[in-house]
């Protein structure tokens, strides 16, 4: 193991939970990371030291014809992306590139992705990571290695610690490598864009276009002035996406004016990585969650609020906000994203505000105590990413 | 037969008292006491397995739900909650000192929502239900489990279900919004919503597939899809195991994911012929089901390539359907192959054990050798996509020693699957039938976490208790005796 300032960097799995049992017997909190690129990402962690999973990296198993990956944790997202792509396969849930974002010069690390579950576009249509995680292994509070899944795609085995890992931002283990299912990679990638002159009109544009046999594979709603552009996009072989760009756009003219593109990744590269959004280096972002026909309210209540910018992904259902940090501003997102039945995270402030507010709803009661309980059992000494995600968890 | 934990007697004998409470909770016929018919409720899909509970309640809401549960944790009364009670694994087998809480009389839909494709349904609304009421304006619920005309969408998150069509549509649990929880403490908490994605720890994810241990599920929020605009399927067959495997390889590694891809070998084949006359080729050795979705050109298309890679393989048949008739044929088959094979044999085990693909061809001999070694019949349907493997082994339930030996067998084969890297349940659930192999693929510490984290939920384990973690080791389970189920 080598330390860097004040960061572990332990070089196998071994060594790994070595540190965290040392760290229980001396009481010392650790903060989790891969590459540390979302470091900025949710509550500050209250922690003496940093754990980061970088030194952990490689493939260690791609079988393309079982549609199977494995990995550490500390594999650099691209790596993964450049084999999978040599094969014609991909990451089925689209992972964001957030560098920019989070104003990180190292990409992301495979086990950051899904700590905290990140997902681009394909979400609405093939599902969060996840939905894609089949198997893990990680180092629990007690520095103990433990494994859940497998490599196999469907399993039922067990209590599916895959899903309570993923999304838990680092705080019920450390991930140490991951097995994901992928897919191939679409040959044609084709999308629809239609100019609606308001945002529920989008939205309808969006849900008609999701709701029909054509399977999009993407669906963003582009905010200008009261309307915006909404875009549907289908991947598939080249014949399929020419027929099937051509039937919906006949089908879409009911909403505006509609057009079709080819070769659009770069937009949805684009729209994954939240970059029509449009946010200034100093603003606050929050990521709602909502059902899509709520999404018009969120945006209307927040901009009698005040000037927020926004981009609408997942059919409306995901709602990116930007605006100038305070609390005010926060609240005004909560208030608007509790009022639609939905929920929302503090992605992006600067750390005096993410230390402040609550980042992400409480949880309900109930659900509390039971949290704190799975809490015990997987990291009793409450070491791992301390006030991660609430305060306290 | 596997030990189940002797009934607790103080529970035994409260017994009057808490058929009684339970009858003020839930008035009217709601609360089963009577021998006679507590008997549809001593078994499920697991047959061989039989034991009388101690009641049963049916509760129509959410409310009683919890009124139940929070008497029965007061109370130290085991639950055992049950859907349709389709459980190839005997995850709804009662114990004597159980309260089976069937939730089939929830079947309403309370809501559909196609603008946000989404529907709200009762926890014993059947699986089949669902696709049928949404079905006349294109839409569909996408998980399709073998059991779908029966089994209930509560049931389907208990197991977190999977069936034919998952290598596109993925299972139960990829097919969640949110769901309405009841805790054994009683109470009721919303899980997720009618939004994508929660932040916060997915409470969603580990208790779809929790097979009862966690809590119980009133009310599921499913995701609805809009279907495509056809779908079709073809049929090829070849003269050796091995070659349906490279072909299956070699459709996959072409960028091609069917919406379906079934593996059925030989004695399969036989018997589902014999039963649906399906037109199968009896001479071959596998046989793949393989459907494509799209408009009739994109089905053509895809299907041509389909069959060209085929062609690569020397198969012994190849038919595509010209017709969705033609198509419903093929299925027809496969579709019944249960049925085919209990029309064989009486009484059969199915097994669930998930491989990697490419380890196919060895289980599949492995499988062959041990169906000689054991001197009883097995027949290999299977998920060809996922690896998902159903072998029907076949046996004589009137006769001990072949149900022993086809336990045995049955056993052998999911050892077999953990160690080619695979795994013991795809999507029966563990259940009672592999609750003891469990040590097979998870470590000693493994199993504690895990039910650690059971009792997180459930600190008295009084839900479901006694499935899915072996009673060795637990130390909930050390100071009570254990007895044999039947």
């Amino acid at each position: 193991m080598t330390m860097l300032g004040s960061t572990y960097v332990p070089k196998s799995e071994d060594a790994l939970a070595a540190t965290v049992a040392t760290a229980m017997v001396m009481g010392e909190k650790l903060a989790i990371e891969g590459n540390g690129s979302k470091r900025a990402l949710l509550r500050p962690v209250q922690a003496t030291r940093s754990i980061s999973v970088r030194g952990l990296t490689g493939i260690t198993l791609y079988h393309p014809t079982e549609l199977i990956i494995s990995a550490r944790a500390g594999t650099p997202l691209p790596e993964i992306e450049a084999a999978l792509a040599e094969k014609g396969q991909h990451l089925i849930a689209e992972p964001p590139d957030l560098a920019a974002l989070f104003g990180s010069s190292r990409p992301a690390t495979i086990g950051g992705i899904v700590a905290t579950n990140l997902s681009g576009p394909r979400r609405i249509a093939w599902g969060a990571m996840r939905d894609h995680v089949m198997g893990i292994r990680a180092v629990n509070g007690k520095g103990e290695i433990f494994r859940s899944g497998g490599r196999v795609l469907k399993n039922v085995t067990g209590l599916d610690l895959c899903k309570l890992l993923t999304g838990s931002h680092g705080t019920l283990g450390v991930i140490t490598e991951v097995t994901l299912k992928v897919l191939p990679a679409p040959k044609a990638t084709g999308t629809v864009s239609i100019r609606v002159a308001t945002l529920e009109q989008g939205i309808a544009a969006l849900s008609a276009g999701l709701g029909s046999p054509f399977s999009v594979t993407g669906a963003a709603l582009l905010p200008e002035g009261d309307g915006g552009i909404a875009h549907l996009r289908i991947e598939d072989f080249e014949e399929s996406v020419a027929y099937r760009c051509g039937k919906l756009r006949d089908d879409m003219a009911r909403f505006g004016e509609a057009s079709i593109a080819m070769d659009t990744q770069a937009l949805w590269q684009g729209i994954r990585d939240a970059e029509p959004l449009g946010a200034e280096p100093e603003d606050a972002i929050w990521r709602v969650s909502v059902q899509p026909s709520a999404a018009p309210g969120v945006v209307a209540s927040l901009r009698a609020a005040g000037g927020s910018k926004f981009l609408l992904d997942w059919g409306g259902g995901l709602v990116w906000v930007a605006a100038p940090a305070s609390e005010a501003a926060h609240q005004a997102v909560v208030t608007a994203a509790l009022a639609a039945q939905g929920s929302f995270t503090l992605f992006r402030a600067p750390e005096a505000l993410r230390g402040s507010v609550a980042v992400m709803p409480d949880e309900l009661p109930a659900l509390a105590a039971i949290a704190r309980r799975v809490k015990a059992v997987m990291d009793p000494a409450g070491l791992l990413n301390p006030g991660r995600m609430r305060a306290g968890q | 037969m596997i030990p189940l934990p002797a009934p607790k007697p103080e529970v035994l004998a409260r017994r009057a008292q808490i058929v009684a409470a339970l009858q003020a909770i839930i008035p009217g016929d709601g609360v089963i006491s009577e021998a006679l018919r507590l008997k549809p409720y001593e078994t499920d899909g697991l047959s061989a397995y039989r034991q009388p509970p101690l009641a049963v309640v049916l509760p129509s809401s959410t409310e009683q739900v919890a009124a139940v549960l929070k008497y029965c944790n007061a109370h130290g009364v085991r639950v055992v909650p049950r859907g349709a009670g389709t459980s190839l694994s005997g995850g709804a087998l009662p114990l004597a000192d159980a309260v089976v809480m069937g939730l089939m009389r929830m079947n309403h839909i309370k809501q559909v929502d196609y603008e946000n494709r989404l529907a709200v349904v009762e926890a014993g609304v059947t699986n089949l239900g669902i696709t049928k009421h949404v079905e006349a304006d294109g839409f569909f619920y996408a998980p399709d489990p073998s059991s779908q005309l029966a089994c209930m969408i509560g049931g389907n998150v208990m197991m977190n279900s999977g069936g034919a069509h998952c290598l596109k549509y993925g299972v139960t649990a990829n097919n969640l919004l949110g769901l309405t929880f009841v805790t054994i403490e009683g109470e009721v908490v919303q899980i997720g919503g009618t939004y994508l994605d929660a932040p916060g720890y997915d409470w969603l994810g580990i208790i779809t597939g929790s097979e009862g241990q966690l809590g119980v599920v009133t009310e599921v929020t499913v995701r609805i899809l809009r279907g495509p605009e056809g779908a079709r399927a073809m049929l090829a067959a070849f003269d050796s195991i091995e070659v349906a495997g490279q072909a299956v390889d070699a459709i996959i590694g072409s960028g091609i994911i069917p919406v379906a891809l079934e593996f059925m070998d030989r004695p399969c084949i036989h018997a589902c012929e014999a039963f649906a006359h399906a037109g199968y080729p009896l001479d071959a050795e596998a046989m793949l089901i393989i459907e494509v979705e799209g408009n009739v050109e994109e089905q053509d298309r895809l299907l041509g390539w389909i069959k060209q890679i085929c062609n690569r393989f020397n198969p012994i048949s190849l038919k595509v359907a010209e017709t969705a008739e033609e198509s419903l044929a093929i299925w027809k088959g496969r579709k019944g192959a249960f049925g085919a094979v209990g029309r064989i044999s009486p009484d059969y085990l199915c097994m669930d054990g998930t491989i990697p693909t490419g380890e196919l061809p060895f289980v599949l001999k492995r499988i062959g050798e041990m169906s000689a070694s054991y001197g009883l019949q097995v027949a290999n349907v299977f998920h060809a996509g996922d690896g998902n493997l159903h072998p029907l082994i076949m046996f004589d339930a009137n006769n001990e020693a072949s149900f022993h030996a086809a336990e045995n067998f049955g056993a052998d084969i999911l050892k077999l699957c953990v160690e080619v890297g695979g795994c013991l349940t795809g999507e029966h659930g563990v259940g009672i039938e592999k609750r003891d192999l469990m040590p097979v693929q998870f470590s000693p510490l493994e199993l504690d976490q895990m039910r650690g984290i059971k009792g997180a939920f459930d600190p008295q384990w009084l839900l479901n208790p006694a499935k899915v973690f072996p009673l060795e080791g637990n130390p909930i389970f050390a100071t009570i005796p254990v007895l044999n189920a039947a």
